[in-house]
C-alpha cells in the first residue's frame, strides 16, 4: 500500500475535515480577535457606538492592559493558579503511583473513579461545592456538631483554590499514571539494592525518571487555572476575582470586545511562555515522555 | 561445607493465587564462588535470586547471607548486589554518577566515592565513557555500567539476573570469559541465575538444576553432565538419548532390564528402583560401525540411518532401531575426506561400554 501522505485523494479525505474544523472555528476567530485587539470602538456623531469599530487603530488596549489595577489582578491569577497547581500535584502524585501499584483487578475502577467527575457538569459540581462550604453547610454543621465554627469558607482565594484543584485534579492524576505505569519499576529496585532508602529512591529516581509526566500535568492544570471563570466567580465572588472574570466581563457587561480581546491575547502569552517552558524541560530531560 | 556465605533454608515463596514459584529450596553457597542457578523459564530461579536480594519475601524458610537471618533486613540493608536483567542504569544520570550512586546514598565521604568509582569503571573498562549518558551506549556498555555500579559497593555477594541474555552471540562469549575473570579478580561470590546450559557449564563453580520452583540437583558442571540425578537433568543439560526399561530383577548392586529394542540388559546402580528406569547415554559416547563390533560387554544394536547432519566437527548422525526410540550419535569428523562415512538409509551398528550410560530411577 501506498504511503498515505502520498496519496492526495487519502490525504485530503483523511486530514479535510479537521483542517477545514480548525481553520473556520479557531483560527478564524482567533484572528479575528487578534485583530480586534488592536481596534477600538467606533464614535459616531460624537457618541461612541455598541456595535461598529474602527479597526486596527493602535496598541492603546494592550497599554491599558499594562495599567497596575489589571497587572494586580493578572499577578494573582497566576499565583492562584499557580497555588492550585501545585496542591493539585501533590495530592494527584500519590493517588496516581497508588493506582499504578494497584492490583490489575482495581486499576479500571479506581482510574474510573478519578474520572468519574467529569460525567457531571461543571456548573453543578461547583454548586455542590457551594452547598459543601457555606455558612450553614455541611462542613460548617460538622464543625458545629463538636462546637466549632462556623467558618467563612465561601467567597475568598481558599474556596477558589479548592475549587480549581478539585476541578482540575483528574488532568494531573492522568498523564501521573500514565508516566509512572510505563516507568521500568527495576529503576526503583535497583536503587533499593544500591542503599537507597525508599524516600532518596523517590527524590532521585522516580522524580526525576516521572518529570515529563509532572511537567505535563503542571501544564494541563496551570492553563486551564489561569483562564478560569466559573470557578472563580461562583465560588470567590466579589474577593476573589480572577483575570478570566475580568475578561468574561470586558466581553459581556461592558461590551469592550477590542479591551477583552486584548486581555486575552495578554493570558495567551502567558500560556505561550509556561508552553515554552514545557519545550525546554522536555528537551533536557532523558525519562518516560507522555 | 565450611560456613557458607548463603544458606537458602527451606524456601518457598507462594504467590497470591496460589502459584507456587519456589519449593522448599535448600542451598547452601560457599564464599568466592561462582554459582549458578540453571532452569527453563518460570522454573522459579529469578524469584529465589530476588528474595537472596531482599526484593522479594520467603513464605517459608530461611536466607541466611555472611551468617546473618536476612528475614527483618530490606533490600537496601542487605551485603548484596543485583545486576538487573534490563541492567536498570538509571537513564537521567551519566555513568559516573551511576556508578556512584549507591556509595552517595549511603552517606560515603565524596573523595572516596570519587576513587572507588574511578576504580570500578576502570575495572570494567568503561573509564573514557565515564560522563556518557546511558542512552548514548550499547547494550554491553550498558552492562558493564550495571556491573560496575554493583561492584562499587564491594558486596558480600553479587546476583546477576540472565545477564548474557540481551547481548547478541560474540559479545555474549567475550562477556562470559569477562565475568570469570572478574570474580577471579573481586573475589566475591557471584549468584548467575540463567537458563541457557551452556552459560551455566562454562562458568559456574556449582550449579544447582531448578524445574517447577524445586531443586533437581546441586552439583559441579561435570558431575551434572555425566552424573545426572534425574530424567529432567538429563534431558536439560547437554542431548541425551534416553531409553525407557522394564525393570527384570535384581540382584545386590546390578539390575538386569528390559529396553525397547534392545533386549535384556545388564547395568551397575546403587540407586534403589522400581519397575521403571531409564537408561540415559550422551550421544559422544555411542559409537557406529558397518560391522558387528566384537569387542566383550560391549551393548550392541543394529539399525538403519534416518539423518545425518553436518556439523563442521562432528556429524550427528540419527539412528532408528527396530521397535525402539531413535539414538543421536555424535561423530568426530577426524578425517578430511570421510565425513562421518555414513549415508542415509544404510544399515548399521550403534553400540557403546555400559559403564558409559546411567541408570535414571525418577
Amino acid at each position: 500500500m501506498d504511503n498515505w501522505k502520498d496519496n492526495k485523494s487519502v490525504f485530503w479525505t483523511l486530514a479535510g475535515p479537521g483542517t477545514f474544523w480548525m481553520l473556520v472555528f479557531f483560527i478564524l476567530p482567533l484572528g479575528f480577535l487578534f485583530v480586534m485587539s488592536f481596534s477600538d470602538k467606533a464614535v459616531i456623531n460624537g457618541e461612541i457606538s455598541i456595535t461598529e469599530y474602527d479597526y486596527l487603530t493602535g496598541i492603546s488596549n494592550y497599554v491599558r492592559s499594562v495599567d497596575p489595577l489589571y497587572l494586580t489582578i493578572i499577578w494573582k491569577s497566576i499565583w492562584v493558579s499557580a497555588l492550585a497547581t501545585i496542591l493539585c500535584l501533590v495530592t494527584a502524585y500519590p493517588i496516581a503511583f497508588g493506582i499504578c501499584f494497584a492490583s490489575e483487578r482495581w486499576k479500571p475502577l479506581l482510574l474510573l473513579l478519578v474520572v468519574l467527575p467529569f460525567w457531571i457538569n461543571l456548573l453543578i459540581r461547583t454548586y455542590a461545592l457551594i452547598a459543601v462550604f457555606r455558612s450553614q453547610g455541611y462542613v460548617n454543621l460538622a464543625l458545629g456538631a463538636v462546637g466549632l465554627g462556623p467558618y467563612d469558607m465561601l467567597y475568598n482565594n481558599f474556596a477558589v483554590i479548592f475549587g480549581l484543584v478539585y476541578v482540575y485534579m483528574p488532568f494531573m492524576v492522568l498523564p501521573l499514571y500514565a508516566t509512572i505505569e510505563r516507568l521500568d519499576k527495576s529503576f526503583l529496585e535497583a536503587s533499593l539494592d544500591l542503599g537507597a532508602s525508599q524516600f532518596t529512591t523517590f527524590l532521585k529516581v522516580t522524580v526525576p525518571l516521572t518529570m515529563p509526566g509532572i511537567i505535563t500535568g503542571v501544564i494541563l492544570v496551570f492553563i486551564p487555572c489561569l483562564g478560569s471563570f466559573l470557578t472563580p466567580d461562583l465560588l470567590g465572588g466579589a474577593n476573589a476575582v480572577m483575570i478570566g472574570n475580568v475578561i468574561e466581563r470586558q466581553f459581556k457587561a461592558a461590551n469592550d470586545w477590542p479591551f477583552g480581546a486584548a486581555l486575552s491575547f495578554m493570558l495567551m502569552y502567558a500560556t505561550f511562555a509556561a508552553l515554552m517552558l514545557r519545550a525546554f524541560f522536555a528537551k533536557r530531560s532523558a525519562g518516560v515522555d507522555v | 561445607m565450611t560456613d557458607p556465605i548463603v544458606s537458602i533454608r527451606g524456601v518457598s515463596k507462594k504467590f497470591p493465587g496460589g502459584v507456587i514459584a519456589v519449593d522448599n529450596v535448600n542451598i547452601d553457597i560457599a564464599q568466592n564462588e561462582f554459582f549458578a542457578l540453571l532452569g527453563p523459564s518460570g522454573c522459579g530461579k529469578t524469584t529465589l535470586l530476588r528474595m537472596i536480594s531482599g526484593l522479594e519475601t520467603p513464605t517459608e524458610g530461611q536466607i541466611i547471607i555472611g551468617g546473618q537471618d536476612m528475614a527483618l533486613t530490606p533490600p537496601n540493608k542487605r551485603p548484596t548486589n543485583m545486576v538487573f536483567q534490563s541492567y536498570a542504569v538509571f537513564p537521567h544520570m551519566t555513568v559516573e554518577d551511576n556508578v556512584a550512586y549507591g556509595l552517595r546514598v549511603t552517606g560515603v565521604p565524596e573523595d572516596e566515592t570519587k576513587r572507588r568509582t574511578a576504580d570500578a569503571l576502570e575495572m570494567v573498562k568503561l573509564s573514557h565513557l565515564a560522563k556518557r549518558k546511558p542512552d548514548q551506549m550499547s547494550g554491553g556498555q550498558r552492562q558493564r555500567v550495571a556491573l560496575a555500579r554493583a561492584l562499587v559497593k564491594r558486596p558480600k555477594v553479587l546476583l546477576l539476573d540472565e545477564p548474557l541474555s540481551a547481548l547478541d552471540a560474540k559479545l555474549r562469549d567475550d562477556m562470559r570469559m569477562e565475568l570469570t575473570r572478574l570474580q577471579e579478580t573481586v573475589g566475591i561470590t557471584f549468584i548467575i541465575v540463567t537458563h541457557d546450559q551452556d552459560e551455566a557449564l562454562s562458568m559456574a563453580s556449582r550449579i544447582a538444576v531448578i524445574d517447577k520452583g524445586a531443586v533437581q540437583q546441586i552439583a559441579t558442571p561435570s558431575e551434572l553432565y555425566e552424573q545426572p540425578a534425574t530424567r529432567f537433568v538429563a534431558d536439560f543439560i547437554g542431548k541425551v538419548n534416553l531409553l525407557d526399561a522394564k525393570v527384570l530383577s535384581k540382584s545386590g548392586n546390578s539390575i538386569s532390564c528390559d529396553a525397547k529394542g534392545l533386549g535384556k540388559l545388564s547395568f551397575d546402580t546403587d540407586k534403589a528402583c522400581g519397575d521403571n528406569v531409564a537408561i540415559a547415554v550422551r550421544p559422544e559416547k555411542l559409537k557406529i560401525s558397518k560391522t558387528e563390533p566384537k569387542t566383550a560387554g560391549l551393548i550392541k544394536v543394529m539399525g538403519s540411518v534416518r539423518d545425518v547432519a553436518y556439523y563442521g566437527d562432528t556429524s550427528h548422525v540419527v539412528v532408528s532401531i527396530k521397535g525402539g526410540p531413535d539414538l543421536q550419535v555424535n561423530v568426530q569428523n577426524d578425517s578430511r575426506t570421510g565425513g562421518s562415512g555414513v549415508e542415509r538409509g544404510q544399515a548399521i551398528w550403534v553400540s557403546w561400554m555400559p559403564d558409559d550410560s546411567l541408570v535414571l530411577t525418577e
